[in-house]
């Protein structure tokens, strides 16, 4: 059940992000009762009198988890690729979950600057997770810049709507066997994640479905739960559909039955 | 010299990122840095130099998804 992210071996196929609870002890019983051994972290400016950040800091450290910095809210290569140098050094981890956003109404990828970072940050060394779409065309350029793993969005950013493109998410999984594949971003419901991870994805990386949730803590589980679920049916090997009916109890046998 | 930090118009006389960081409080915060949109590595603060118009970004750790 272990999943392998460049390099390093995970338990949970959750990761979660840290933003949006009602209180940081939330967000910390909410990380807990997740799993997730990943978590989500961004970068913002800090005021030398306030320093709010430290004190974020200093929850995330003691929490144990291992952080994936984020390059949220970046618009261009620049800002990305700046936004990663500081994470690295201030995270102390060549991870990255690489954001390059496009558009704002959607947040989708812009994934012509997203494959440029990424191919500046690979050659600095960096281990690059990008938040992407279910592009074949794209997810080929990434691969082919040193990505490792790819972060398909199953829809827009805190939208909650699940899987948008079944088809798509299908033929990316199915192009690309052996890569490690996390949806990332707009998972609503724990049956979102099974359904991802039935397909055959490799983990499910969320923040909003929980943090929003009218209690975290139970969905962080529920979110958790679902994840183990799906990837196990997708271990067990799922039965294939049909369009017609096929019964299940034998024919043989039936009482009145005169053929 | 007037600079900006963080967004915001600041009057200073630091010679260097590390005087800059020290006079507006960050001594002992765990920050990052960018100058005129590189990145300003903390082993380099001693040495780069700030000048008129620059643009400086100080950022810390935050909660993100």
């Amino acid at each position: 059940m272990s999943l392998d992210l460049y390099g390093t071996t995970v338990q949970s196929r959750l990761l979660l992000g840290t933003s949006l609870y009602p209180s940081p002890a939330i967000m910390l019983e909410s990380l807990k009762a997740s799993a997730a051994e990943i978590a989500t972290v961004s970068l913002r400016r800090e005021s030398g009198t306030e320093r709010a950040g430290q004190a974020f800091w200093s929850l995330i450290k003691d929490s144990g988890v291992q952080v994936l910095p984020n390059t949220a809210g970046c618009k261009t290569v620049k800002e990305a690729v700046t936004t990663a140098q500081m994470a690295r050094e201030l995270f102390d981890t060549p991870w990255v979950k690489l954001e390059v956003i496009g558009e704002d109404d959607t947040l989708q990828p812009d994934v012509f600057g997203l494959v440029e970072a990424a191919r500046i940050l690979c050659f600095e060394g960096f281990e690059v997770f990008p938040y992407t779409t279910e592009d074949l065309v794209v997810a080929e350029k990434l691969l082919a810049a040193g990505c490792e793993v790819l972060m398909p969005w199953g829809a827009p950013i805190g939208s909650g709507r699940g899987l948008n493109n079944l088809y798509g998410l299908r033929s990316l999984r199915a192009h690309f066997p052996k890569v490690p594949l996390v949806i990332d971003a707009g998972i609503g419901l724990p049956s979102h994640a099974a359904q991802a991870m039935e397909m055959g994805y490799d983990a499910i990386m969320l923040n909003t479905a929980v943090a929003k949730a009218g209690d975290p803590v139970a969905m962080a589980r529920a979110f958790a739960a679902a994840t183990d679920a799906g990837r196990t049916a997708y271990e067990a090997d799922p039965m294939e559909t049909r369009d017609m009916a096929a019964p299940s109890t034998p024919v043989a046998g039936t009482p009145f039955w005169n053929n | 010299m007037r600079v900006t930090v963080n967004g915001q118009p600041h009057e200073t006389a630091a010679a260097t990122l590390a005087e800059l960081l020290s006079e507006l409080n960050y001594d002992g915060a765990v920050v990052a840095t960018a100058l005129n949109g590189e990145f300003a590595p903390k082993g380099q603060r001693l040495e780069l130099a700030v000048t008129e118009n620059d643009q400086i970004e100080v950022i810390a750790p935050m909660k993100g998804g």
